[in-house]
């Protein structure tokens, strides 16, 4: 049996980015990545750090999102130091652009709901009318009433930033282990046994970021972690020159020069299949909002499944029963990067999450009659 | 460098290969007359800047990008001469007519 300081079970955005925090906090630990088998929600994203749209209803949640995008530039000139692996951050801020008069003034109320739910904390943002839009993002469709823009939104490599994560943890000393599904736990507070096939590793500590594979590994450490599997599918078109100063949301010219469109929201269960209807919508949405992208051919497309908690916000979580063993489920695994390295990791590392992060507990959600009750 | 096979017909289409004068056999694709006119490159990559050639040939490398009548990012490896096709080079990443 081999023995760490952690152990974090989920080798994609979410772990991978937990595990550099806790080795950049001197911690040993172990990462634990299922392999190819796995839905691989981070090698599927569309790359954005949006920060605009977080958390109505929620202000812990626009808190949270706000600071990783601060966190951000730190981890992407840390990852570029230690790695060489540019992650190709900017945040030059974002803009969701409205079709029609109708979105538009449902932008607009949205906007202003998270502004006032934001309270001392503030919440900048600016409706932009299409005549000042015009002047801003060439080629605008006539369709398109306006945007609304805030200054914290970004983008930025998400391969990169997962191969930078993973080779950060490397360089601090940090233990990956592949293709290892995890088949049996042994559980006690502070004392946590994992069987991996026949290895066994063991740690005080335990971090499950296994995406939709929480579901089933969170009542082991009695923990809930209700997340489902929602589709998203994107297209990539051929390089062009670049047209856009910032990310559109749902439209992004990538540093090479790609546009990407995005994205669709269903929920299919776990098929991983395309849909051409789904694909046509999204591509006619791009051209009634740039109708210059009729001309450009689409290279790439693909679905992937994002990781969905049940209200949409966040999860984090400790165990009572068993201290020592942490959730962290999300669909954001780009955007919240910059706050599970550097915020969320160092909290894991000091033994307690901080009280700030009691609203993201999964006891929010009224208990499932299928999961065990705590004792 | 190169040289039709054999079994290839005569060389009876014109075509315009970066500003040269090319005669292809009919059926053959605008990749292979650039590589008939000789030419060592048709583009020039998108962040690099690199000159590329035709390499694969049947449409999976996409170093054959070329500007054909007008066009830009055409895969010419699989776009098939016909008679007067001008064969431009694919200088970096293409341009879009948002103005």
């Amino acid at each position: 049996m081999k023995s760490f300081d952690a152990i974090v079970i989920g080798g994609g955005l979410v772990g991978s980015a937990i595990a550099y925090g806790l080795a950049n906090a001197g911690l040993n630990p172990a990462l634990v990545d299922e392999g190819d088998v796995a839905f691989r929600a981070s090698r599927g994203n569309f790359g954005l750090v949006w920060v605009q749209s977080k958390g109505l209803g929620a202000p812990h949640y626009q808190r949270w999102t706000r600071r990783s995008a601060e966190e951000w530039p730190h981890l992407a000139a840390d990852l570029g130091e230690r790695t060489g692996i540019s992650v190709g951050l900017q945040q030059p801020g974002g803009l969701q652009l409205c079709l029609g008069d109708e979105e538009f003034e449902q932008r607009r109320q949205m906007m202003e709901r998270m502004r006032s739910e934001s309270g001392n904390f503030g919440f900048d943002y600016r409706m932009i009318e299409r005549g000042e839009l015009a002047d801003i993002l060439p080629g605008l469709g006539p369709d398109v009433t306006g945007a609304s823009w805030t200054p914290y939104d970004g983008h930025a490599n998400p391969l990169n930033l997962l191969h930078a994560l993973h080779k950060g943890f490397l360089g601090r000393g940090g233990t990956y282990l592949p293709n290892s599904t995890v088949t049996e736990a042994r559980v006690a507070p502070g004392d946590f046994r994992i069987n991996i096939g026949a290895d066994e590793i063991a740690a005080p500590k335990i971090v499950l970021a296994a995406g939709l594979g929480n579901a089933e590994l969170a009542p082991l450490f009695d923990l809930f972690a209700p997340v489902r599997p929602q589709r998203g599918q994107i297209l990539v078109t051929e390089r062009a020159r670049q047209v856009w100063p910032l990310p559109l949301g749902s439209l992004r010219q990538t540093q090479e020069g790609s546009i990407m469109l995005g994205s669709s929201e269903e929920d299919v269960g776990f098929d991983t299949s395309q849909k051409p209807e789904v694909m046509k919508t999204i591509a006619q949405r791009a051209v009634r909002s740039f109708p210059w992208i009729a001309e450009l051919q689409i290279v790439r497309a693909w679905a992937a499944l994002r990781v969905m908690p049940a209200d949409g916000h966040p999860i984090y979580d400790e165990s009572e029963r068993f201290p020592g063993a942490f959730t962290a489920n999300c669909h954001s695994g780009v955007t919240l990067a910059g706050a599970h390295a550097r915020v969320f990791a160092p909290m894991v590392a000091a033994g307690a999450l901080d009280p700030m992060m009691a609203p993201f507990s999964a006891r929010r959600f009224p208990k499932n009659p299928d999961v065990p009750a705590a004792a | 460098m190169f040289r039709p096979r054999p079994d290839s017909g005569r060389a009876t289409v014109p075509v315009e290969v970066e500003g040269r004068a090319v005669r292809v056999p009919a059926g053959a694709s605008a990749a292979a007359a650039v590589l008939i006119a000789g030419l060592g490159s048709i583009r020039d990559t998108a962040i690099g800047g690199g000159a590329r050639a035709p390499y694969c040939m049947m449409g999976v490398c996409f170093d054959c990008l070329a500007e054909i009548d007008g066009e830009p990012n055409r895969q010419s490896c699989m776009v098939t001469v016909r008679s007067g096709m001008r064969i431009r080079r694919q200088r970096g990443a293409r341009s879009v007519t948002a103005e």
